[in-house]
Protein backbone atom coordinates (compact mmCIF):
# COMPACT_ATOMS: atom_id res chain seq x y z
CA UNK A 1 0.00 0.00 0.00
CA UNK A 2 1.31 3.62 -0.54
CA UNK A 3 1.34 6.26 2.42
CA UNK A 4 2.13 10.14 2.04
CA UNK A 5 4.46 12.21 3.50
CA UNK A 6 2.27 12.58 6.54
CA UNK A 7 1.59 8.69 7.36
CA UNK A 8 3.63 8.77 10.13
CA UNK A 9 1.77 12.24 11.68
CA UNK A 10 -1.30 10.22 10.94
CA UNK A 11 -0.66 7.24 12.96
CA UNK A 12 0.91 9.47 15.83
CA UNK A 13 -2.27 11.02 16.19
CA UNK A 14 -3.90 7.86 16.55
CA UNK A 15 -5.66 7.40 13.33
CA UNK A 16 -7.50 4.55 12.00
CA UNK A 17 -6.28 4.00 9.16
CA UNK A 18 -7.83 2.70 5.77
CA UNK A 19 -6.80 1.29 2.18
CA UNK A 20 -8.13 3.93 -0.09
CA UNK A 21 -7.52 3.78 -3.42
CA UNK A 22 -4.22 2.01 -2.85
CA UNK A 23 -3.33 4.57 -0.20
CA UNK A 24 -3.10 4.20 3.52
CA UNK A 25 -4.98 6.88 4.41
CA UNK A 26 -6.86 8.16 7.83
CA UNK A 27 -10.38 7.47 7.72
CA UNK A 28 -10.76 9.76 11.48
CA UNK A 29 -9.29 10.82 14.36
CA UNK A 30 -11.17 12.43 17.62
CA UNK A 31 -14.56 10.60 15.81
CA UNK A 32 -16.27 11.16 12.68
CA UNK A 33 -19.21 13.26 14.53
CA UNK A 34 -16.92 15.47 16.24
CA UNK A 35 -14.52 16.11 13.19
CA UNK A 36 -17.39 16.72 11.14
CA UNK A 37 -18.31 19.10 13.39
CA UNK A 38 -15.10 21.04 13.87
CA UNK A 39 -15.26 21.92 10.12
CA UNK A 40 -18.62 23.34 9.87
CA UNK A 41 -18.11 25.34 13.29
CA UNK A 42 -13.93 26.24 13.37
CA UNK A 43 -10.97 24.41 11.03
CA UNK A 44 -10.00 21.01 9.97
CA UNK A 45 -6.87 20.44 7.90
CA UNK A 46 -7.25 17.05 5.67
CA UNK A 47 -4.35 14.99 3.91
CA UNK A 48 -5.07 14.70 0.33
CA UNK A 49 -2.25 13.71 -0.93
CA UNK A 50 -3.70 10.60 -2.61
CA UNK A 51 -5.27 12.52 -4.89
CA UNK A 52 -3.55 13.14 -8.61
CA UNK A 53 -2.01 16.33 -10.22
CA UNK A 54 -0.97 16.27 -13.97
CA UNK A 55 0.66 19.08 -15.43
CA UNK A 56 -0.34 19.95 -18.90
CA UNK A 57 1.81 22.23 -20.91
CA UNK A 58 2.65 23.38 -24.62
CA UNK A 59 0.90 24.78 -27.63
CA UNK A 60 -2.01 22.04 -27.76
CA UNK A 61 -2.75 21.68 -24.20
CA UNK A 62 -6.04 24.16 -24.17
CA UNK A 63 -7.26 21.88 -27.29
CA UNK A 64 -6.55 18.98 -25.37
CA UNK A 65 -8.34 19.54 -22.43
CA UNK A 66 -11.67 21.09 -24.02
CA UNK A 67 -11.38 18.19 -26.30
CA UNK A 68 -11.38 15.29 -23.12
CA UNK A 69 -13.72 17.82 -20.57
CA UNK A 70 -16.98 19.20 -20.79
CA UNK A 71 -16.33 22.35 -19.50
CA UNK A 72 -15.20 25.07 -21.58
CA UNK A 73 -11.37 25.73 -20.70
CA UNK A 74 -10.72 28.97 -23.10
CA UNK A 75 -12.50 30.78 -20.65
CA UNK A 76 -9.91 30.59 -17.85
CA UNK A 77 -7.49 33.05 -17.06
CA UNK A 78 -4.61 32.32 -15.41
CA UNK A 79 -5.02 32.21 -11.77
CA UNK A 80 -8.60 30.82 -12.09
CA UNK A 81 -10.16 27.03 -11.83
CA UNK A 82 -13.28 25.25 -12.80
CA UNK A 83 -14.90 22.23 -12.28
CA UNK A 84 -15.56 19.60 -15.16
CA UNK A 85 -16.08 16.32 -16.43
CA UNK A 86 -13.58 13.30 -17.79
CA UNK A 87 -16.46 12.48 -20.66
CA UNK A 88 -16.54 8.74 -22.75
CA UNK A 89 -18.15 8.92 -26.04
CA UNK A 90 -21.23 7.27 -24.20
CA UNK A 91 -21.56 10.65 -22.04
CA UNK A 92 -20.62 9.09 -18.81
CA UNK A 93 -18.39 10.04 -16.12
CA UNK A 94 -14.50 9.18 -16.41
CA UNK A 95 -13.91 11.66 -13.77
CA UNK A 96 -15.10 14.61 -11.99
CA UNK A 97 -11.78 16.72 -12.05
CA UNK A 98 -10.55 20.35 -11.64
CA UNK A 99 -8.54 22.49 -14.22
CA UNK A 100 -6.60 24.94 -12.67
CA UNK A 101 -4.97 27.45 -15.29
CA UNK A 102 -1.27 28.34 -14.31
CA UNK A 103 0.99 30.42 -16.51
CA UNK A 104 2.47 27.38 -18.08
CA UNK A 105 -0.50 25.97 -19.39
CA UNK A 106 -2.91 23.49 -16.82
CA UNK A 107 -3.24 21.68 -13.72
CA UNK A 108 -5.36 19.10 -13.51
CA UNK A 109 -6.55 17.57 -10.31
CA UNK A 110 -8.09 14.03 -9.99
CA UNK A 111 -9.45 11.75 -7.71
CA UNK A 112 -7.28 9.12 -6.17
CA UNK A 113 -8.62 5.90 -7.77
CA UNK A 114 -8.51 7.37 -11.10
CA UNK A 115 -4.99 8.56 -11.31
CA UNK A 116 -3.85 5.99 -13.44
CA UNK A 117 -7.02 6.00 -15.39
CA UNK A 118 -7.42 9.34 -16.05
CA UNK A 119 -3.68 9.58 -17.14
CA UNK A 120 -3.98 6.96 -19.73
CA UNK A 121 -6.92 8.59 -21.43
CA UNK A 122 -5.37 12.28 -21.58
CA UNK A 123 -2.55 11.19 -23.00
CA UNK A 124 -4.35 8.42 -25.79
CA UNK A 125 -6.14 12.05 -26.64
CA UNK A 126 -3.07 14.33 -26.33
CA UNK A 127 -2.92 16.80 -29.38
CA UNK A 128 0.62 17.71 -31.16
CA UNK A 129 2.91 19.49 -29.31
CA UNK A 130 1.44 18.90 -25.47
CA UNK A 131 3.21 17.49 -22.62
CA UNK A 132 1.21 15.52 -19.92
CA UNK A 133 3.11 15.23 -16.38
CA UNK A 134 2.00 12.96 -13.69
CA UNK A 135 3.47 15.39 -10.94
CA UNK A 136 1.09 13.18 -8.39
CA UNK A 137 4.40 11.25 -6.57
CA UNK A 138 6.48 14.64 -5.63
CA UNK A 139 3.28 16.87 -4.62
CA UNK A 140 1.92 16.38 -1.37
CA UNK A 141 -2.00 18.34 -0.95
CA UNK A 142 -3.62 19.50 2.69
CA UNK A 143 -6.80 20.87 2.87
CA UNK A 144 -7.96 23.54 5.35
CA UNK A 145 -11.44 24.12 5.86
CA UNK A 146 -13.85 25.53 7.69
CA UNK A 147 -15.20 29.15 9.11
CA UNK A 148 -11.53 29.89 10.68
CA UNK A 149 -9.58 28.60 7.51
CA UNK A 150 -8.39 31.70 5.91
CA UNK A 151 -7.66 33.34 9.56
CA UNK A 152 -5.48 30.15 9.68
CA UNK A 153 -3.78 30.04 6.15
CA UNK A 154 -3.17 33.67 6.67
CA UNK A 155 -1.45 33.37 9.81
CA UNK A 156 0.71 30.53 8.62
CA UNK A 157 1.80 31.14 5.66
CA UNK A 158 1.52 34.83 6.32
CA UNK A 159 -0.23 36.60 3.21
CA UNK A 160 -3.56 37.56 3.03
CA UNK A 161 -6.15 35.96 1.44
CA UNK A 162 -8.54 38.61 1.24
CA UNK A 163 -8.71 38.98 -2.59
CA UNK A 164 -8.35 35.26 -3.44
CA UNK A 165 -12.06 34.48 -5.00
CA UNK A 166 -13.47 31.41 -4.75
CA UNK A 167 -12.38 29.00 -7.36
CA UNK A 168 -9.42 30.64 -7.33
CA UNK A 169 -5.70 30.88 -6.95
CA UNK A 170 -2.58 31.91 -5.98
CA UNK A 171 1.68 30.88 -5.63
CA UNK A 172 3.09 31.98 -2.47
CA UNK A 173 6.53 31.09 -1.81
CA UNK A 174 7.47 29.14 1.14
CA UNK A 175 10.51 29.24 2.35
CA UNK A 176 11.81 30.25 -1.41
CA UNK A 177 9.69 27.78 -3.04
CA UNK A 178 6.74 28.37 -4.84
CA UNK A 179 3.71 26.59 -3.58
CA UNK A 180 0.45 26.43 -5.11
CA UNK A 181 -2.79 28.00 -2.47
CA UNK A 182 -6.66 27.63 -4.27
CA UNK A 183 -10.36 28.34 -2.49
CA UNK A 184 -11.65 25.69 -3.07
CA UNK A 185 -12.86 22.61 -1.09
CA UNK A 186 -15.26 19.80 -1.01
CA UNK A 187 -17.13 20.37 2.28
CA UNK A 188 -19.51 23.44 1.65
CA UNK A 189 -17.93 25.52 3.69
CA UNK A 190 -14.94 28.34 2.96
CA UNK A 191 -11.87 26.65 2.56
CA UNK A 192 -8.66 25.85 0.85
CA UNK A 193 -6.72 23.55 -1.13
CA UNK A 194 -2.56 23.77 -0.95
CA UNK A 195 -0.19 21.77 -3.09
CA UNK A 196 3.87 22.02 -2.14
CA UNK A 197 6.58 19.64 -2.22
CA UNK A 198 6.73 16.46 -0.45
CA UNK A 199 9.57 17.93 1.80
CA UNK A 200 7.44 20.32 3.45
CA UNK A 201 5.01 17.94 4.13
CA UNK A 202 5.39 17.82 8.03
CA UNK A 203 6.42 20.90 8.87
CA UNK A 204 3.53 22.80 7.35
CA UNK A 205 0.92 20.12 8.35
CA UNK A 206 2.41 20.85 12.29
CA UNK A 207 2.11 24.70 11.30
CA UNK A 208 -1.28 24.59 10.63
CA UNK A 209 -2.25 22.36 13.87
CA UNK A 210 0.18 24.61 16.29
CA UNK A 211 -0.97 27.79 14.89
CA UNK A 212 -4.48 26.16 14.81
CA UNK A 213 -4.92 25.57 18.29
CA UNK A 214 -6.69 28.66 19.55
CA UNK A 215 -9.02 28.33 16.54
CA UNK A 216 -9.50 24.74 17.74
CA UNK A 217 -8.45 22.95 14.62
CA UNK A 218 -8.61 19.42 14.75
CA UNK A 219 -7.52 16.74 11.61
CA UNK A 220 -10.31 15.19 9.64
CA UNK A 221 -10.07 11.97 8.13
CA UNK A 222 -12.10 10.55 5.37
CA UNK A 223 -14.65 9.47 7.01
CA UNK A 224 -16.03 13.27 7.89
CA UNK A 225 -14.59 14.72 4.26
CA UNK A 226 -17.76 11.75 3.07
CA UNK A 227 -20.68 13.53 5.28
CA UNK A 228 -19.44 16.96 4.84
CA UNK A 229 -19.16 16.39 1.24
CA UNK A 230 -22.79 14.68 1.03
CA UNK A 231 -24.45 17.51 3.32
CA UNK A 232 -23.07 20.26 0.59
CA UNK A 233 -24.63 17.98 -1.89
CA UNK A 234 -21.77 17.74 -3.95
CA UNK A 235 -21.07 13.59 -5.85
CA UNK A 236 -18.53 11.38 -5.04
CA UNK A 237 -16.79 9.74 -7.95
CA UNK A 238 -17.57 5.63 -8.12
CA UNK A 239 -20.76 6.16 -5.84
CA UNK A 240 -22.87 9.30 -6.71
CA UNK A 241 -21.44 9.47 -10.50
CA UNK A 242 -19.44 7.01 -13.02
CA UNK A 243 -18.99 5.74 -16.57
CA UNK A 244 -22.23 5.09 -16.95
CA UNK A 245 -23.91 8.34 -15.55
CA UNK A 246 -23.78 11.11 -18.09
CA UNK A 247 -23.17 15.11 -15.98
CA UNK A 248 -26.65 16.18 -17.38
CA UNK A 249 -28.11 13.02 -15.38
CA UNK A 250 -25.67 14.19 -12.01
CA UNK A 251 -27.33 17.78 -12.49
CA UNK A 252 -23.83 19.00 -13.64
CA UNK A 253 -25.05 20.62 -16.41
CA UNK A 254 -23.71 23.96 -15.99
CA UNK A 255 -20.03 22.05 -16.55
CA UNK A 256 -20.84 21.21 -19.87
CA UNK A 257 -20.72 23.44 -22.72
CA UNK A 258 -22.23 22.17 -25.76
CA UNK A 259 -21.46 24.74 -28.25
CA UNK A 260 -18.04 24.09 -28.11
CA UNK A 261 -16.67 19.86 -29.56
CA UNK A 262 -15.42 17.40 -26.43
CA UNK A 263 -15.62 13.90 -26.78
CA UNK A 264 -19.88 12.67 -25.72
CA UNK A 265 -20.65 15.86 -27.08
CA UNK A 266 -22.99 14.03 -29.59
CA UNK A 267 -24.89 12.14 -26.54
CA UNK A 268 -25.11 14.55 -24.50
CA UNK A 269 -26.69 17.25 -27.27
CA UNK A 270 -28.99 14.60 -27.82
CA UNK A 271 -30.10 14.05 -24.31
CA UNK A 272 -30.35 17.81 -23.52
CA UNK A 273 -32.70 17.98 -26.69
CA UNK A 274 -34.86 15.07 -25.65
CA UNK A 275 -34.44 15.26 -21.78
CA UNK A 276 -32.90 12.96 -19.65
CA UNK A 277 -34.69 9.80 -18.01
CA UNK A 278 -33.25 9.88 -14.60
CA UNK A 279 -31.67 12.68 -12.49
CA UNK A 280 -29.54 12.48 -9.84
CA UNK A 281 -31.69 13.51 -6.85
CA UNK A 282 -31.41 14.40 -2.75
CA UNK A 283 -33.61 12.69 -0.15
CA UNK A 284 -33.92 13.20 3.69
CA UNK A 285 -35.44 10.48 5.26
CA UNK A 286 -39.09 10.83 6.56
CA UNK A 287 -39.31 7.13 8.55
CA UNK A 288 -36.39 5.66 10.86
CA UNK A 289 -33.66 3.82 9.03
CA UNK A 290 -30.19 5.00 7.26
CA UNK A 291 -30.03 5.22 3.41
CA UNK A 292 -26.87 3.33 2.39
CA UNK A 293 -25.46 3.16 -0.86
CA UNK A 294 -26.80 0.74 -3.26
CA UNK A 295 -30.46 0.06 -1.49
CA UNK A 296 -33.42 0.39 -3.51
CA UNK A 297 -35.50 3.02 -4.25
CA UNK A 298 -39.23 2.27 -4.67
CA UNK A 299 -42.38 4.79 -5.29
CA UNK A 300 -45.04 4.82 -2.49
CA UNK A 301 -46.76 1.77 -4.45
CA UNK A 302 -43.81 -0.52 -4.13
CA UNK A 303 -42.62 0.07 -8.15
CA UNK A 304 -38.64 -0.25 -7.47
CA UNK A 305 -37.27 2.38 -9.63
CA UNK A 306 -33.44 3.19 -8.51
CA UNK A 307 -30.80 2.57 -5.99
CA UNK A 308 -29.29 5.22 -3.30
CA UNK A 309 -25.55 6.19 -4.42
CA UNK A 310 -24.79 7.80 -0.94
CA UNK A 311 -26.50 7.66 2.24
CA UNK A 312 -25.40 8.45 5.91
CA UNK A 313 -26.93 10.10 9.35
CA UNK A 314 -26.15 13.66 8.63
CA UNK A 315 -24.04 14.95 11.86
CA UNK A 316 -25.11 19.11 11.20
CA UNK A 317 -28.80 17.67 10.76
CA UNK A 318 -28.92 14.61 13.28
CA UNK A 319 -30.83 13.00 10.41
CA UNK A 320 -30.68 10.34 7.88
CA UNK A 321 -30.04 11.91 4.37
CA UNK A 322 -29.12 10.49 0.69
CA UNK A 323 -28.78 10.59 -3.16
CA UNK A 324 -29.83 8.38 -5.80
CA UNK A 325 -30.73 8.13 -8.99
CA UNK A 326 -34.38 8.30 -9.88
CA UNK A 327 -36.67 8.58 -13.33
CA UNK A 328 -37.89 12.20 -13.94
CA UNK A 329 -41.49 11.91 -13.28
CA UNK A 330 -40.27 10.87 -9.58
CA UNK A 331 -37.70 13.32 -9.19
CA UNK A 332 -39.82 16.96 -8.07
CA UNK A 333 -39.01 18.20 -5.20
CA UNK A 334 -41.34 17.15 -2.41
CA UNK A 335 -41.89 13.15 -3.91
CA UNK A 336 -42.15 10.79 -2.13
CA UNK A 337 -40.52 8.03 -2.44
CA UNK A 338 -39.26 4.70 -0.33
CA UNK A 339 -35.70 3.29 0.15
CA UNK A 340 -35.86 -0.42 1.29
CA UNK A 341 -33.78 -0.52 4.36
CA UNK A 342 -32.99 -4.52 5.17
CA UNK A 343 -37.02 -6.14 5.40
CA UNK A 344 -38.00 -2.45 5.75
CA UNK A 345 -39.61 0.61 3.75
CA UNK A 346 -38.90 3.69 4.86
CA UNK A 347 -40.65 6.91 3.52
CA UNK A 348 -37.96 9.76 2.02
CA UNK A 349 -38.90 13.19 0.77
CA UNK A 350 -36.92 14.68 -2.50
CA UNK A 351 -35.69 17.93 -1.37
CA UNK A 352 -34.58 20.73 -3.38
CA UNK A 353 -30.70 22.21 -3.33
CA UNK A 354 -28.72 21.47 -0.47
CA UNK A 355 -28.98 19.41 2.42
CA UNK A 356 -28.19 22.62 4.77
CA UNK A 357 -29.72 25.64 4.31
CA UNK B 1 -28.01 -20.61 37.35
CA UNK B 2 -25.95 -17.55 38.82
CA UNK B 3 -26.18 -13.89 36.89
CA UNK B 4 -22.85 -13.92 34.79
CA UNK B 5 -21.66 -11.53 32.00
CA UNK B 6 -20.31 -13.41 29.07
CA UNK B 7 -19.01 -12.53 25.87
CA UNK B 8 -18.80 -14.25 22.34
CA UNK B 9 -15.95 -13.84 19.89
CA UNK B 10 -18.19 -11.02 18.16
CA UNK B 11 -18.23 -8.57 21.34
CA UNK B 12 -21.40 -9.20 22.53
CA UNK B 13 -21.96 -9.45 25.74
CA UNK B 14 -24.46 -12.14 27.56
CA UNK B 15 -26.10 -12.10 31.35
CA UNK B 16 -27.92 -15.20 31.65
CA UNK B 17 -31.01 -14.51 34.12
CA UNK B 18 -32.53 -18.32 33.98
CA UNK B 19 -33.71 -19.03 31.18
CA UNK B 20 -33.59 -15.47 29.47
CA UNK B 21 -30.19 -14.00 27.98
CA UNK B 22 -30.11 -9.96 27.65
CA UNK B 23 -27.57 -8.78 24.89
CA UNK B 24 -26.01 -6.33 24.31
CA UNK B 25 -22.21 -5.12 23.07
CA UNK B 26 -18.92 -5.17 24.60
CA UNK B 27 -17.48 -1.47 25.74
CA UNK B 28 -14.70 -2.83 22.91
CA UNK B 29 -17.12 -3.06 20.34
CA UNK B 30 -18.71 0.25 21.05
CA UNK B 31 -15.57 2.05 20.35
CA UNK B 32 -14.55 0.35 17.37
CA UNK B 33 -18.48 1.25 16.32
CA UNK B 34 -17.74 4.90 17.08
CA UNK B 35 -20.88 6.55 17.84
CA UNK B 36 -24.06 5.11 17.15
CA UNK B 37 -26.89 6.78 15.41
CA UNK B 38 -29.66 4.38 14.80
CA UNK B 39 -30.12 0.94 15.92
CA UNK B 40 -32.40 -1.21 14.40
CA UNK B 41 -34.19 -3.50 17.47
CA UNK B 42 -35.87 -6.79 16.30
CA UNK B 43 -39.62 -6.89 17.39
CA UNK B 44 -40.50 -8.76 20.76
CA UNK B 45 -42.09 -11.76 19.78
CA UNK B 46 -39.52 -12.70 16.50
CA UNK B 47 -37.44 -16.33 16.44
CA UNK B 48 -33.40 -16.25 16.50
CA UNK B 49 -30.87 -18.27 15.44
CA UNK B 50 -28.12 -18.87 17.35
CA UNK B 51 -25.33 -16.77 15.21
CA UNK B 52 -27.88 -14.73 13.20
CA UNK B 53 -27.96 -11.00 12.80
CA UNK B 54 -31.21 -10.48 15.02
CA UNK B 55 -29.97 -6.67 15.88
CA UNK B 56 -28.13 -3.63 13.44
CA UNK B 57 -26.33 -1.07 14.84
CA UNK B 58 -25.37 2.06 12.49
CA UNK B 59 -22.78 4.67 12.93
CA UNK B 60 -22.58 8.29 10.69
CA UNK B 61 -20.36 5.39 8.90
CA UNK B 62 -21.02 2.28 9.15
CA UNK B 63 -23.60 -0.96 9.45
CA UNK B 64 -22.98 -3.65 11.85
CA UNK B 65 -25.05 -7.00 12.52
CA UNK B 66 -25.56 -8.01 16.17
CA UNK B 67 -25.19 -12.04 16.57
CA UNK B 68 -27.77 -13.68 18.26
CA UNK B 69 -25.58 -16.03 21.21
CA UNK B 70 -28.60 -18.14 21.87
CA UNK B 71 -31.29 -19.31 19.92
CA UNK B 72 -34.80 -18.56 21.18
CA UNK B 73 -37.64 -16.13 21.03
CA UNK B 74 -37.27 -12.33 21.28
CA UNK B 75 -39.25 -11.15 24.72
CA UNK B 76 -37.89 -7.78 25.32
CA UNK B 77 -36.11 -4.88 23.41
CA UNK B 78 -34.71 -1.64 24.84
CA UNK B 79 -36.64 0.64 23.19
CA UNK B 80 -35.03 3.74 24.78
CA UNK B 81 -32.36 3.04 21.73
CA UNK B 82 -35.07 3.95 19.45
CA UNK B 83 -34.57 7.81 20.94
CA UNK B 84 -31.71 7.60 22.23
CA UNK B 85 -28.65 5.37 20.00
CA UNK B 86 -25.94 6.62 22.10
CA UNK B 87 -26.66 4.89 25.22
CA UNK B 88 -25.04 1.47 23.62
CA UNK B 89 -21.72 4.18 23.32
CA UNK B 90 -21.79 5.56 26.62
CA UNK B 91 -23.42 2.70 28.79
CA UNK B 92 -22.62 -0.71 26.66
CA UNK B 93 -22.88 -2.97 29.58
CA UNK B 94 -25.80 -1.32 30.98
CA UNK B 95 -28.22 1.17 29.62
CA UNK B 96 -27.44 0.07 26.54
CA UNK B 97 -28.56 -3.09 26.15
CA UNK B 98 -30.31 -4.03 22.78
CA UNK B 99 -33.05 -7.03 23.69
CA UNK B 100 -33.22 -10.10 25.82
CA UNK B 101 -33.84 -13.69 24.02
CA UNK B 102 -35.77 -16.72 25.72
CA UNK B 103 -34.33 -20.04 25.57
CA UNK B 104 -35.59 -23.11 25.49
CA UNK B 105 -33.76 -25.14 27.74
CA UNK B 106 -30.72 -24.37 29.66
CA UNK B 107 -28.74 -21.44 28.06
CA UNK B 108 -25.40 -23.37 26.19
CA UNK B 109 -22.95 -21.10 27.16
CA UNK B 110 -19.63 -23.46 27.25
CA UNK B 111 -17.69 -21.50 24.32
CA UNK B 112 -18.47 -18.54 25.92
CA UNK B 113 -15.99 -16.38 27.44
CA UNK B 114 -15.83 -14.68 30.77
CA UNK B 115 -14.74 -11.37 31.44
CA UNK B 116 -10.98 -12.22 31.76
CA UNK B 117 -11.24 -14.24 29.13
CA UNK B 118 -12.31 -11.56 27.31
CA UNK B 119 -9.83 -9.65 28.31
CA UNK B 120 -7.30 -11.96 26.83
CA UNK B 121 -9.03 -12.68 23.66
CA UNK B 122 -8.85 -8.72 22.50
CA UNK B 123 -5.22 -8.78 23.45
CA UNK B 124 -5.11 -10.81 19.99
CA UNK B 125 -7.81 -9.03 17.98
Amino acid sequence: MKTTPLTARHRALGAKMVDYAGFEMPVQYSGLVDEHLTVRSKVGIFDLTHMGEFELTGPGALDTINMVASNDASTLQVGEIQYTCLTNERGGIIDDILVYRTEQGFLLVVNAANTAKDYAWIEQHLKPATQLVDRSPELTLIAIQGPKSAALVEEVLDLSVADLKNYTFMEPSYKGVNVLLSRTGYTGEDGFELYFPNSFAEELWDAFLNQGEKYGVKPIGLGARDTLRLEARMPLYGNDIDEDTTPLEAGLGRFVKLQKDFIGREVLLKQKEEGVQRKLVAFTMVDKGIPRQGYPILTLDGQQIGAVTSGTHSPSLDHPIGMGYVPVDSAKPETEIQVQIRKKLARAKIIKGRFLT
Amino acid sequence: MSEKLLYTKEHEWVLVKGNIVRVGISDYAQNELGDIVFVDLPSVGDVVEEGEGFAVLESVKAVSDVYAPVSGKIVAVNEALDDSPELVNESPLEQGWIAEIEIDGPAQTGDLMNEQEYAEYLKGV
